[in-house]
């Protein structure tokens, strides 16, 4: 007991950082953030509660609404096209293939350097007048010109630009290969499996927990999508709203016209959001993620 | 006899025959695995080499050998702005420096007392850990910046560096107390037994042991905090203090006056350290993301 009470004690010198960071760097500040989300703000003068006002304005604001259309699109198409390369290109590489350690690191490159502004810069160029993608289709006879200042394609870009970035799901479901026993692939070999059916009974549901954390790691991570939006469009989310993600818009609020409370109020949906999003794929995941022992 | 040697050397033969389809298999994948492996880098090819040409052929001369090389983009674009990229880059390296450390530090601490010490409650500790890697900053990012403000700490690193120190990357606490678990426990045992309290058991026998754990946590903290944008921009508005990112980030917005030339090498230029550290650092990075799912 005495010994207990003395690791007690320690226990909690080697926390003091924890402490300090759990109460300053993040439940104060959260506490404020939903208390700011029912004022008016501008940090000059001091917050004045407004109730449910922020939140109404959102249903009239259609800048709020081009947000969530823009960053859902994002999501929805770019995490299924990201995740099926990724696994794809893990089942290329798997079984044995010479080489993998160089291909491995050639197509992981890309997710290492993909939020750094430097390649959303080098985007800016690949799809802007002139640009790569604009040559190589003009050679098609295909003149879409600038990407970028095309509402109905600027979007397309930072799509692609996650896509490319498949390589670090790609690496996690070359380790979730690995764990799977090759007894089973024998066990269904004997039965007579070719191998459709091996993909189908033992490689896809053995699976599934590893595409599972890969789809809600990405896909909190696309709802947060910032730099490439900020510096393909300029900070703008132009041409036409076209690439304001949800992130963007928040910094526009919050720190360009400094109207912290809606700013609030807008980070506390996007946060509802991710929490909702996440809580949906656990549910669904009981009808699809095979976990071996049930 | 004869039918031995028959039956031997066809058995032969279709050993040879089937090795040979599969070196052909072999083949045809690597032929489209290259294909597709330069289709996937060439863009950053192709910075490269737009880079080294001089302004007016990078966006007129397709092909990837440049009838002209030139530096001049590297020497004009580190000086494109009113100061020096040097300053940027020290910026950069003061700011990566002081995460790396503040993360050690303080997930190291925290980590031991999770995974090794008796407390109450300590799995409400570890559930509030694990909660916090899934709030979205965006949520915590105004008060911090009123807080800071209101402490007339902007513009200074103490905003960017203040929370690495407190074991805010949540990510880092779960990877360390992860692979604390994997140490014998005989060893802290018999550091006890030998009269070691907890601050020397952990700093003598748990901290060496968890060498693999801390240069994983350093090479993401180096990558992470080297490529971080968001949080610079907020706190960061005065030129002198800008981080690479930042800076380049505003050579964008005063495009006009410089070319892209100049663009190129400087995004180039950027991704140096990173690429540096990735070449050197590739097997524990990849083990790193294979283990525990970071980016």
């Amino acid at each position: 007991m005495s010994k207990l009470h003395r690791q007690g004690g320690a226990a909690h010198v080697f926390l003091i950082p924890w402490w300090l960071g759990l109460v300053l760097v993040t439940a104060v500040p959260l506490i404020a953030s939903l208390y700011l989300a029912f004022t008016d703000y501008n940090i000059l003068s001091s917050p004045k509660f407004n109730g449910l006002e922020n939140f109404e304005r959102m249903f009239q604001d259609d800048y709020f609404w081009a947000a969530v259309r823009v960053t859902a699109v994002y999501v929805v198409v770019s995490i299924p096209l990201q995740l099926g390369f990724a696994l794809l290109l893990a089942l290329i590489l798997d079984r044995g293939l010479r080489g993998l350690a160089f291909y491995r690191s050639a197509f992981y490159l890309p997710s290492l350097l993909g939020t750094s502004v430097a390649v959303a810069i080098l985007w800016r160029q690949i799809f802007g007048d002139n640009g790569l993608v604009d040559r190589a289709l003009s050679i098609f006879g295909l003149e879409l010109g600038s990407w970028l200042q095309n509402p109905s394609l600027s979007l397309s870009t930072l799509i692609v630009l996650n896509v490319w970035t498949f390589g670090s799901p790609m690496v996690i479901f070359l380790a979730g290969l690995r764990q799977i026993p090759e007894e089973l692939y024998e066990a269904v070999k004997v039965d007579g499996a070719g191998i459709v059916r091996q993909f189908t009974a033992v490689t896809i549901p053995l699976l599934t927990p590893i595409i599972f954390f890969n789809l809600i790691l990405q896909t909190i991570g696309a709802f947060q999508t910032f730099t490439q939006a900020h510096v393909v469009s300029g900070g703008t989310g132009g041409p036409a709203n076209s690439t304001l993600f949800y992130t963007l818009y928040i910094y526009q609020q919050g720190f360009t016209n400094f109207d912290m409370g809606y700013a609030s109020a807008l980070a506390w949906v996007l946060m509802a959001a991710i929490g909702l999003v996440t809580a949906v794929h656990f549910v669904l995941s009981r009808y699809w993620v095979f976990y071996g022992d049930d | 006899m004869t039918t031995a040697t028959t039956s031997l050397d066809s058995a032969r033969a279709r050993t040879t025959a089937v090795l040979r389809r599969r070196g052909r298999r072999d083949l045809l994948k690597h032929l489209g695995l290259g294909v597709f492996v330069l289709l996937m880098l060439y863009p950053l090819i192709w910075m490269i080499v737009s880079s080294l040409k001089p302004d007016h052929l990078i966006l007129t001369e397709p092909g990837l050998i440049p009838s002209e090389v030139t530096f001049d983009n590297f020497v004009a674009g580190w000086n494109a702005l009113n100061r020096p990229f040097t300053v940027f880059f020290l910026n950069s390296l003061l700011v990566t420096v002081g995460s790396i450390i503040g993360n050690l530090f303080s997930c190291s601490l925290t980590a031991y007392a999770l995974a090794r010490l008796e407390f109450r409650m300590r799995g409400v500790y570890l559930a509030i850990t694990l909660l916090s890697v899934m709030l979205p900053m965006h949520v915590l990012v105004i008060p911090q910046y009123i807080f800071f403000s209101q402490l007339d700490l902007v513009n200074t690193y103490y905003p960017l560096l203040i929370p690495k120190f407190l074991a805010t990357d949540a990510f880092f606490i779960y990877l360390m107390v992860q692979f604390i678990r994997t140490i014998p426990r005989d060893l802290d045992r018999a550091a006890w037994i030998d009269g070691s309290g907890p601050f020397r058991t952990f700093w003598y026998v748990v901290l060496p042991l968890m060498r693999p754990a801390l240069v994983t946590t350093t090479i993401f903290t180096f990558i992470w905090t080297w490529n971080d944008f968001f949080v610079p921009l907020i706190y960061l508005t005065s030129p002198k203090m800008f981080t690479v990112p930042v800076a380049l980030n505003s050579m964008v917005d005063s495009e006009t006056q410089g070319g892209v030339g100049m663009l190129f090498a400087m995004s180039l230029v950027s991704l140096l350290p990173v690429l540096i550290f990735f070449a050197i650092a590739q097997k524990q990075l990849i083990r790193g993301i294979a283990t525990t799912g970071l980016k």
